[in-house]
């Protein structure tokens, strides 16, 4: 059957295939504009024109960048945070699924249900924070930005789901072997979930890595602050401090601002084209059971 | 004894049951062990702190030991209910939620609608994976462009004076504010957004759109008559969950955009919270009890927006 588009549908579709152009255009150039101001000699301020190419080519922000001492913790900071607490998430989740997909397990429902309250219900900023900080002694502790979060619910029903694919069959024969489900987990379900365990990787690695808001509740000491939380102190507290009348920025002041965005940035944007097929993967996942 | 009674007609106690349970599922208790124990501790503790929202809280006597709050412990929210931030507050956190929900909800449904509409897989592909890009950007540096992009020689002031012919740092116009949080908060998540609706729309039955063609139907026809409605199960069901988040307007991009030009109209719930709790107050069983008011408003409106869902159109959350 042969389709005949009307005038007004070709309309469309030539608007729409430009209004997509536009939306890469906003989505890419805004980072794009970042490298080139980065990179650029002496620009006064911000410039006034689309930036394409960097205004004569200097490294002199990224070498001030890269000696500033608060980025360099951070970043050893920020590194060790997400290499443990994604490694403790990955386990902790995989349990937490796991679990969920034990149908003659007496615990099963109990727990599904201590999961599912905690997306309705919260302590709240405040309360949490005392319990915390009184109870817990997370106080100005790295722990602090490791151990809450440390099961995502959302993710382990993801991950649940995708167990739930695996066929029985498979894990009866470890069970004949007299296996425990230890084995069935660590032989069987393991194993056949490359796929869904690397989105959880990424999908808690990247929440790590941008993680700012618990490092301002607890964080005390200079030399524990993560990468999000100095780049707040270098771009944006500094802003409100400009905000309030006095003019700063010089030229190269300007680019080293820019320069530690891309800085802090790039790792994400190196990996982000590798990676983006896991995360739409994961939100299907998700999209398809919620 | 009565539990006892009960289960007796099947083969074994419930004392022999529970051991047999144990024994056959031993490895899974112990697996069951830390889960629980981080869903108590993280979770279900900070839960009992809200205790401090009905006290007189004092750091040096801890949450056993801090007297009551007056008016039967709810001194707290009376202090908030007539606090001269009141209104404001509540003002500025209803109208950026408002504004969200008008244009900040639509927008990823249009545009999985139009991206459902091109042609070209590959051209397809590219626009997705370049939308989804500034959901996976961190806040902290999200803010910092935008800051930059808006002040006085920012690149988005400088296209912005082509056609005023004038420049200002938007970021301390109290006016601007709210059309900044929530364009920016568009181009961050209109693309991820998306992807919710675009599965929804790949499990439309292809043959409803071959029998809609046979029977003459135009393209806007087939989006009215089937995308639309095979999309709309899933419309609802974010928007009573959206519904449900009435008052939590965002407080991370609050706080980092937020400066003492723009407050008043940039303080909402949330971030009053925080700033009367931890960030310049140390007010803590006073933010408590706001934070508190903010969930019960939320659970309140989200059960209003299901059952009303559930009488319309017949389907909800719960």
């Amino acid at each position: 059957m042969v389709y005949k588009p009307s005038i007004g549908e070709r309309v469309f579709n030539v608007f729409n295939i430009l209004f997509m152009a536009v939306m890469i255009f906003i989505c890419l150039y805004p980072f794009w504009y970042c490298v080139t101001c980065s990179l650029s000699k002496n620009i006064v301020g911000n410039t006034a024109s689309l930036m394409l190419l960097p205004k004569g080519f200097s490294l002199a922000a990224y070498k001030k960048v890269l000696a500033d001492p608060l980025i360099l913790t951070g970043y050893k900071v920020t590194i060790f945070t997400v290499v443990v607490a994604t490694v403790l998430n990955l386990i902790f989740t995989t349990l937490a699924a796991f679990l969920l997909t034990r149908r003659d397990f007496a615990l099963r429902n109990f727990i599904t249900w201590t999961m599912l309250i905690t997306l309705y219900f919260s302590g709240g900023m405040i309360p949490t924070y005392i319990v915390y900080t009184q109870f817990l002694g997370l106080e100005n502790s790295l722990l602090a930005l490791i151990l809450p979060g440390l099961i995502s619910v959302y993710n382990t029903i993801v991950m649940r789901t995708n167990f739930e694919g695996i066929p029985r069959s498979l894990e009866e024969s470890v069970k004949v072997d007299g296996g425990n489900d230890m084995h069935v987990l660590w032989h069987i379900i393991v194993p056949l979930s490359k796929a869904v365990i690397s989105v959880m990787v990424l999908f808690y690695g990247v929440s790590h890595w941008n993680a700012w808001f618990n490092a301002l509740l607890y964080i005390r000491d200079r030399d524990k602050i993560p990468l999000q939380l100095a780049l707040r102190a270098i771009l944006i507290q500094e802003q409100v401090n400009t905000g309030e009348g006095a003019v700063d920025s010089m030229g190269i002041a300007e680019n080293i601002k820019f320069a530690t965005i891309i800085v802090a940035t790039l790792p994400i944007l190196c990996v982000y084209p590798f990676i983006q097929k896991y995360f739409v993967k994961g939100v299907m996942i998700g999209a398809v059971k919620g | 004894m009565k539990e006892q009674s009960i289960n007796s007609n099947k083969k074994l106690g419930l004392g022999a049951r529970i051991g047999d349970e144990l024994r056959r599922n031993f490895v899974l208790y112990l697996m069951a062990i830390p889960v629980l124990a981080y869903f108590v501790l993280f979770c279900y503790l900070p839960m009992f702190g809200i205790v401090i929202a009905f006290q007189d809280f004092n750091l040096a006597k801890g949450v056993f030991g801090s007297p009551w709050a007056g008016m039967y412990g709810f001194e707290n929210f009376y202090r908030f209910f007539t606090g001269k931030l009141f209104w404001p507050v509540i003002k500025n956190t209803l109208l950026i939620s408002f504004y969200e929900i008008l244009f900040s909800f639509p927008a990823p449904i249009i545009f999985a609608l139009m991206l459902n509409e091109i042609k070209n897989l590959k051209y397809k592909k590219i626009v997705q994976t370049v939308t989804y890009l500034p959901h996976f950007i961190s806040m902290v540096v999200i803010c910092s462009m935008i800051i930059r992009f808006l002040d006085e020689d920012g690149i988005i002031t400088s296209f912005i004076s082509l056609f005023t012919g004038t420049r200002k740092n938007y970021m301390i116009e109290p006016g601007a504010f709210r059309t900044i949080f929530i364009g920016s908060g568009i181009w961050q998540g209109v693309g991820w957004s998306s992807i919710i609706y675009i599965s929804a729309l790949s499990s439309i039955d292809q043959e409803l759109y071959e029998a809609a063609v046979i029977d003459g139907a135009g393209k806007w026809k087939q989006v009215v008559h089937i995308t639309i409605p095979g999309i709309a199960s899933t419309i609802i069901i974010l928007f009573i969950m959206r519904m449900g988040q009435v008052l939590s307007v965002g407080y991370e991009k609050i706080i980092l955009l937020q400066n003492s030009y723009t407050k008043s109209v940039s303080r909402v719930i949330s971030s009053y919270v925080y700033e009367r709790g931890l960030g310049e107050g140390n007010d803590v069983s006073f933010s408590s009890a706001v934070g508190i008011l903010q969930s019960l408003v939320n659970i309140i409106f989200l059960t209003v927006t299901n059952t009303i869902s559930k009488k319309v159109t017949d389907s909800g959350l719960f």
